[in-house]
């Protein structure tokens, strides 16, 4: 069963890497970079939400932090190779200080008054960008220029995609190591687990930091895929979009964060497109809205979550035949 | 013989009620030791201020002659301090085999081995699958723990002390809840780890007549207070615990008086 899912993983990567050789259309190329780059996004969250049950509103200030360290290097400084590598190290480094520091904060603060603090975090992030002008330039945000490797559109596709199957394969081994065993275990029960001898903080600490760190470089990766960055990135609403991505499709699966960023990506896609059709498809954050309300009601445990469930009820339901056939 | 817990004055106030008060005990390695008193007398207040859940207002506790009445759980149980709950206390959402399979994960002190897998690690998943044969659960390992029979988590909550391999274990009244046909199997367990005779016990329990054969020594705690300590016999034939049990004892100090 397990090989099974691994062959239809590797079946898909190899779609998605032949796709942009055989079939060119631009929009959909960009489309599918955005799914990668949130995918990244949703994974991260999911690493927070999913299996160490901490809830986070604030997970946009680390997107943020990438988007912005990228702009801010490439513009200020030369957009060359060496700079963009500086960059991904000073974002690493900047996500995990500030992921540290948070994760050390969940000693004190549980669930709500975390995601609360969380909030209140990212929006000052949210105003350093808009009033530290010379740096940020403000809301407005500021264009610039990326290193020629990235230029092509194919080849940035591609970037992100390897990108996306690289962090995949480290979270799930990362989820499935004895470590991520107890991050699930302090999601089920905190205080049994520290009664089992684990230190629950030190383990908070390190999903904080990892969780900051990828969704740090989805950031980064976001706005150089834009050559743009203004304050959006520190907003409420990336934050929500990881919410809705990782509980559409099934929290505390990988899988299924990377289902849930395609559905939205293309969703939104759709979405603005019929705004031609009717006006009030411009407002497409309220099909959103219905969308996020039926999935709680409906499918609290997504789309992965779900199916996972029916296999689950299907295989007993055959051991039960067996059982009554060996039986009678 | 040297004491392995001890503690000095140990009391602990809720507001202005004194739920354990100024309680006494040492008890040496490998003494089974149970702990009898009626409802509200403290006794599982008094397990934890041992476990480290609650922290003292006034008193001691010595663990092995070193102070450790400051620390936290996890510190205790990485001491070799492990307890069982009295409300059943499990992973509600992991396997059985997995619940268990924790607990010996953390005994074998890999914590934070992030890069290899899980599986990597089979001899924790054999050692786990013989915990669970010990307390009859073995049939249950791939099952999810929140969709046991009330019985059987208390089963797969003793399974998790035992898999922490401790010299003390603290039992929170392990058959409470458990149907009659279920509790002689988990004496049983007891009963074994008794006659391995490596292991410290310290033994909540309502059924008189079932710890009766087992202890070494039985304290009797009422209202917070230690109102008796020692063996089995005495304690039955002593008049105060009798009437503490049987009614009639409102206020220690008038039987004293």
């Amino acid at each position: 069963m397990n090989n099974r899912m691994n062959i239809l993983y590797v079946i898909t990567a190899v779609f998605l890497l032949v796709l942009p050789f055989v079939y060119e259309s631009r929009t959909l190329l960009i489309l599918l970079t955005q799914v990668f780059i949130f995918a990244i996004f949703a994974m991260s969250y999911d690493i927070l939400l999913g299996y160490t049950g901490i809830v986070s509103f604030g997970h946009a200030m680390f997107f943020g932090i990438g988007a912005y360290t990228i702009g801010v290097f490439m513009k200020q400084f030369e957009p060359t190779i060496p700079y963009f590598l500086l960059a991904v190290l000073v974002t690493i480094v900047l996500t995990a200080i500030v992921s540290f520091v948070l994760g050390l904060l969940t000693l004190r603060l549980k669930s709500h008054f975390y995601a609360m603090l969380t909030l209140a975090f990212s929006g000052l992030f949210l105003v350093l960008a808009e009033k530290w002008r010379t740096v940020t330039y403000g809301n407005d945000g500021f264009t610039f220029r990326i290193p020629d490797l990235f230029k092509d559109r194919t080849d940035f596709y591609l970037i992100c995609l390897v990108t996306m199957i690289v962090v995949f394969a480290i979270l799930r081994r990362f989820t499935s190591s004895p470590l991520g065993r107890v991050l699930q275990a302090i999601r089920e029960n905190e205080q049994r687990t520290e009664s089992l001898g684990y230190s629950i903080l030190h383990y908070k600490v390190i999903a904080s930091v990892i969780s900051g760190v990828m969704a740090g470089l989805a950031g980064l990766l976001y706005s150089m895929s834009l050559r743009f960055v203004n304050t959006s990135v520190f907003t409420m609403d990336i934050t929500l979009d990881a919410l809705l991505m990782t509980i559409i499709g099934g929290v505390g699966t990988l899988v299924g964060a990377i289902i849930g960023a395609g559905l939205i990506e293309f969703a939104h896609h759709w979405l603005t497109e019929l705004a031609k059709v009717h006006w009030i498809f411009e407002r497409w954050i309220i099909f959103f809205g219905i969308i996020y309300i039926l999935a709680v009601m409906f499918f609290p445990m997504g789309i992965v979550g779900t199916l996972k469930k029916i296999k689950l009820n299907r295989t007993k339901k055959e051991e039960k035949k067996a059982e009554e056939k060996i039986a009678s | 013989m040297e004491p392995i817990i001890e503690t000095k004055g140990l009391s602990i106030s809720f507001g202005g009620h004194t739920a354990v008060d100024g309680v006494n005990i040492s008890v040496p390695k490998n003494h089974f030791k149970s702990i009898i008193g009626p409802n509200g007398a403290g006794k599982t207040t008094f397990f934890n201020l041992l476990s480290g859940q609650l922290l003292p207002t006034k008193g001691q506790i010595f663990f092995r002659n070193k102070e450790i009445t400051k620390m936290s759980p996890t510190e205790r149980t990485c001491l070799g301090l492990g307890r069982s709950f009295q409300i059943t206390n499990v992973f509600p959402n992991l396997t059985v085999l997995e619940n268990v399979r924790l607990a010996v994960q953390s005994q074998a002190g890999t914590r934070f081995q992030m890069l290899a897998h899980y599986k990597k690690y089979r001899i924790f998943e054999e050692k786990a699958a013989e915990w669970l044969e010990l307390v009859l659960l073995d049939n249950k390992k791939e099952i999810v723990a929140r969709n046991l029979a009330h019985g059987e988590k208390r089963k797969l909550e003793i399974a998790m002390l035992l898999a922490l391999n401790t010299e003390v274990l603290l039992l929170d009244e392990p058959t409470a809840g458990m149907s009659v046909e279920e509790v002689p199997a988990i004496l049983d367990v007891i009963r074994k780890i008794k006659r391995g005779n490596d292991r410290t016990i310290l033994l909540i329990e309502h059924k008189m007549d079932m710890i009766m054969d087992l202890s070494d020594s039985v304290m009797v705690l009422f209202n917070g207070k230690l109102l008796a300590d020692g063996t089995p016999n005495e304690i039955m034939k002593n008049e105060i615990v009798q009437s503490a049990y049987l009614g009639g004892l409102y206020d220690v100090n008038s039987v004293k008086a």
